[in-house]
């Protein structure tokens, strides 16, 4: 541990006591912002007729081409309303109408789509300040999206637009500003701005806010990436908030998938957005008291419980490190483990003593889960900004869970790590995981320190890992950079491609599912779990169905029937909030003190009656929890379809890596012995004697086999409960059902792909069912 | 530096429940007699007698808030300044004793602000505005919050 690191204060620092704001002790920076604003060049300006949001919706959205400066402005129709609701809908029906199935992340045609909802900038709730993003992925060519707070939905839509979209390619660097103030959308060049977020985003609230006030910064939103998006696969968007008592322009973070890198490959440096102010009344809410009563009902459950239930107040999402460490879910070494004797170092307990407490640390205003911890005056130790003090957003649950991934088992790594992630532009989550695999390839030989172009990436090299990072944003042309930054699969094809090792292995160990790399939970000994990540439409993400509790903590789910309906039931439930314009913690990471007796704990029912009365309340019409449900079922399927229509949306781009499911390696094996000895006896059926017969590779082999039959009969079972056929294409019947009767072309898509998997022979069951074995269904063409 | 603040204080036994504070308070606040979600101070029966739900100017709510709407006064009283709420309420959930108050159909919450009116206004003398120090009301515990190592 360098000297620097030892002067952080080792007790939390609050504040708390009244008007002045908190001093963090970063690093004081002058921009000139005239010099920067000099450089502006106004290439494109268009006028808007400045309109109040209606009952939740702004009725318009904003389209800007980047080649030919076109901007324009898209009416929402009634239809679009019904079928969409908002949010991450919008993004993908505008994609499905203005691009083409063929087109790729750096095509100029890709639409890069920011989206808000009905819901959205609601104050009286917590969590209603999301953004939600779609765009063709780099890693895995169909579409990803993403979501995080800060304030750029909620002003996109406060100045006139649920959704903006982007498309073409500008031929330099350019930002768009939204002047929600003046009614003006203007495309103007950035020559002079820094590129990584943390400068980028401080200089343009100074350059864009109203005037020198805290009051006129927090109505400013900046959207940027950084140099590690520009050079990798693993860009993210970082949306600013305006801390005013830090006096600091904070960060939330959405771009699994590469959202960033798409927009720096547009030269997009930024977005702008700026608004006149707001209050609770401006989403234009058709019933105040009944969103009000709502919100207080839900907020004091917080005040009251939080600090017995998860403490996301005071440490955020990283209060799972313990859970996770204790059920053996926390990945180390690259998911070979669930736990490590040196966690307890990386626990919440000594990032709450980092992170300045008493602050109300909501990424939207009136949001009490205030999930978006920080520790301020860090002494960075590495990179461009080294010895300069700094505010780090975070680190959440992902990154810590990232840092144990990669054995770094130390809070000022973990810090300096997430820092210098957010600044550059870079998700966490994929790039640790990567990391992960390289570190194990590292330790198998089969990459080593001059394949590595000399990083010694060896399990807990903290300081090898920030070189990475440094040495991905300076655009380092080595040979073993350029395909380590554009994630897992590609290196995978790498290490095939050169011989360096043997192909099972190192397709079993790189945890990726159609191209985007896993999250951060062991999920060997849950096959909800493995489902839930394997099934994603965007790749193996958790907040599609995070079902790891559920299965292994709470065991709520015993039988393939209750998994099978928990994956129809939540991915849909949680798609919801990406709709809408909402944050799912605040549906779950506080419960009502008698949540444990309802008929259904793991929906949380109060919750989900709680946003049925929001949403009636903002609309003006009555609301119903199935109502929610027939919403996002609809966006749930048509994002399925999308993925069929972009290639990806069968069985085949659905079988998760064997790390996930099982143990790759002996020393797996042994590490956990008794407890897959248990299984292969009770679960295999294979005898005491038998099994001490057997050689460890053996009893991986049987167990692998055992775990993919049980895989494929979930696949099944969660194909058939979704309406999808047996190869995992929605079928036209459902998608009808579901109200998309006129959408002529999508269902002819649909069927042609059914037709063509019946040609193949590939719309039968994946698992094998004998005699006595509960099929899904027993007619064999259901899905007609 | 702030040190002393004006608070209501309560005598229970002389409260015989007109209502008149609360009409009184509710002019200050809206410029109405009805009382009730309108007014900052509330009687409530309790045990066969009353008891008063009023804010004591302890300051929680000061570092709830999102946008510093809230502020504690050279004077002490903790008051909101409506140019820079949104009307989120973090600040009526919150408040340990319900002395932060919503009206129906209000954006805004309201609260006491020590002026008197409701004292002014007790025929029964059952109210009194009385100085103390900060120290004896202020509170601040939005940390530690169940966390131990």
């Amino acid at each position: 541990m360098s000297e620097e690191c030892l002067n952080h204060a080792e007790t939390a620092r609050t504040i708390g006591r009244g008007n002045g704001p908190f001093i963090t002790g970063n690093t004081e920076r002058t921009h000139d912002i005239d010099r920067l604003r000099s450089g502006h060049k106004v290439l494109a300006e268009y006028t808007f007729e400045r309109k109040p949001v209606k009952r939740g919706y702004a009725g318009r959205i904003l389209y800007v081409n980047l080649t030919d400066l076109e901007i324009r402005e898209i009416p929402l129709t009634s239809d679009v309303k019904e079928k969409f609701t908002g949010g991450k809908g919008f993004g993908l029906k505008m994609t499905w109408d203005l691009m083409g199935p063929d087109t790729r992340w750096n095509d100029p045609e890709n639409i890069l789509a920011l989206n808000s909802g009905p819901l959205n900038g609601t104050t009286q709730y917590s969590g209603m300040g999301k953004c939600l993003s779609t765009t063709v992925s780099p890693s895995t060519n169909i579409i990803c999206d993403s979501n995080a707070g800060g304030y750029f939905a909620p002003y996109l839509k406060f100045s006139g637009f649920d959704s903006l979209i982007l498309q073409g390619k500008a031929r330099e660097d350019i930002l768009v500003f939204i002047d929600g103030t003046a009614g003006k959308v203007t495309i103007e060049t950035a020559p002079y701005e820094e590129t990584n977020s943390h400068l980028l985003s401080e200089q343009l609230t100074y350059m864009y806010a109203a005037e020198d006030s805290e009051s006129a910064r927090q109505k400013v939103a900046v959207v940027s990436a950084g140099k590690g998006s520009e050079n990798s696969y693993w860009g993210i968007l970082n949306i600013s908030f305006y801390d005013p008592r830090r006096r600091v322009t904070r960060m939330k973070q959405h771009g699994r998938g590469g959202l960033g890198t798409v927009f720096r490959d547009k030269k997009l440096k930024a977005l702008v957005a700026r608004i006149e102010g707001f209050n609770g009344m401006t989403n234009d809410p058709q019933d105040i008291d009944r969103i009000t009563e709502t919100g207080i009902k839900h907020n004091r459950e917080i005040r009251d419980l939080d600090m017995h239930e998860n403490n996301m107040r005071t440490v955020g999402t990283g209060n799972l490190v313990e859970i996770m460490d204790a059920y053996d879910l926390l990945p180390t070494e690259n998911y070979r483990f669930g736990s490590f004797p040196k966690a307890s170092r990386i626990y919440s307990t000594r990032f709450y003593k980092r992170f300045t407490q008493g602050i109300p640390d909501g990424c939207w205003y009136g949001c009490n889960i205030a999930c978006s911890k920080a520790v301020d005056g860090f002494v960075l130790r590495t990179g461009p900004y080294k010895g300069e003090r700094v505010t780090v957003d975070g680190p959440e649950y992902e990154t810590i869970g990232g840092g144990a991934n990669m054995s770094v088992w130390d809070v000022d790594w973990i810090l300096e790590f997430n820092f210098y992630c957010d600044t550059y532009g870079l998700d966490t989550i994929s790039t640790a995981t990567a990391i992960a695999f390289y570190m194990e390839m590292y330790e198998y030989g089969i990459l080593n320190k001059e394949r590595c172009d000399g990083l010694e990436l060896c399990f807990g090299n903290a300081e090898a890992v920030l070189e990475f990072l440094h040495r991905i944003a300076s655009g380092d042309r080595s040979e073993f950079i350029q395909v380590a930054s554009k994630g897992v699969r590609r290196m995978k094809d790498h290490l095939i491609a050169k011989g360096w090792g043997d192909p099972d292995l190192i397709e079993n160990c790189g945890m990726e599912v159609k191209g985007l790399e896993y999250s951060e939970y062991v999920c060997k000994e849950s096959l909800a779990q493995q489902g839930g990540y394997a099934l994603a439409s965007k790749g193996p993400q958790h907040d599609e169905a995070w079902l790891i509790f559920m299965d292994m903590v709470n065991n709520q789910i015993p039988t393939f029937k209750d998994k099978a309906e928990a994956l129809h039931y939540f991915p849909i439930w949680r798609t919801w909030f990406a709709i809408v314009g909402l944050c799912k913690l605040p549906w779950n990471d506080i419960v009502p003190a008698d949540n444990a007796s309802t008929d259904e704990p793991a929906k949380i029912p109060e919750h989900v009656r709680n946003y049925a009365e929001i949403m009636s309340g903002i609309l003006g019409r009555e609301i119903t929890p199935q109502d929610l449900m027939d919403q996002s079922e609809r966006v749930y399927n048509w994002q399925r379809a999308m993925n069929v229509w972009m290639g990806k949306g069968r069985r085949k781009d659905d079988i998760p890596p064997y790390r996930s499911m099982g143990p790759v390696t002996e020393m797996e094996y042994l590490s956990r012995k008794d407890r897959y000895d248990n299984q292969l006896k009770e679960l295999v059926g294979i005898s005491p004697e038998e099994l001490s017969s057997m050689s460890v590779a053996d009893r991986i082999r049987v167990l692998r086999e055992h775990r993919y039959e049980e895989y494929n009969k979930l696949v099944d079972a969660v194909y058939y409960r979704r309406g999808w056929t047996p190869n995992g294409v929605p079928s036209p019947k459902k998608m009808r059902e579901l109200g998309f009767s006129d959408e002529k072309e999508m269902l002819e898509m649909l069927q042609k792909a059914i037709d063509d998997d019946d040609a193949a022979g590939l719309n039968v069951w994946g698992g094998s069912y004998g005699e006595g074995d509960e099929i899904p269904c027993d007619d064999p063409r259901y899905w007609e | 530096m702030v040190e002393t603040v004006k608070i209501i204080r309560f005598h229970a036994e002389k409260c015989r429940g007109h209502y008149d504070c609360e009409k009184a308070c509710s002019q200050v606040q809206f410029g109405d007699d009805t009382g009730g979600d309108h007014s900052a101070i509330r009687i409530v029966k309790s045990n066969g007698g009353f008891s008063m739900v009023n804010c004591d100017q302890c300051g929680l709510c000061i570092d709830v808030c999102p946008v510093q709407a809230l502020k504690r006064l050279p004077s002490g009283v903790v008051t909101v300044n409506k140019e820079l709420c949104i009307g989120c309420m973090s600040c009526v959930a919150f408040c340990p004793v319900d002395g932060m108050r919503r009206a129906k159909g209000m954006v805004y919450p309201h609260k006491c602000i020590s002026c008197g009116a409701c004292v002014r206004a007790c025929p029964e003398g059952a109210l009194e505005l009385v100085e103390v120090p900060i120290s004896e009301v202020e509170r601040v515990v939005y940390y530690h919050q169940g966390v131990c190592d």
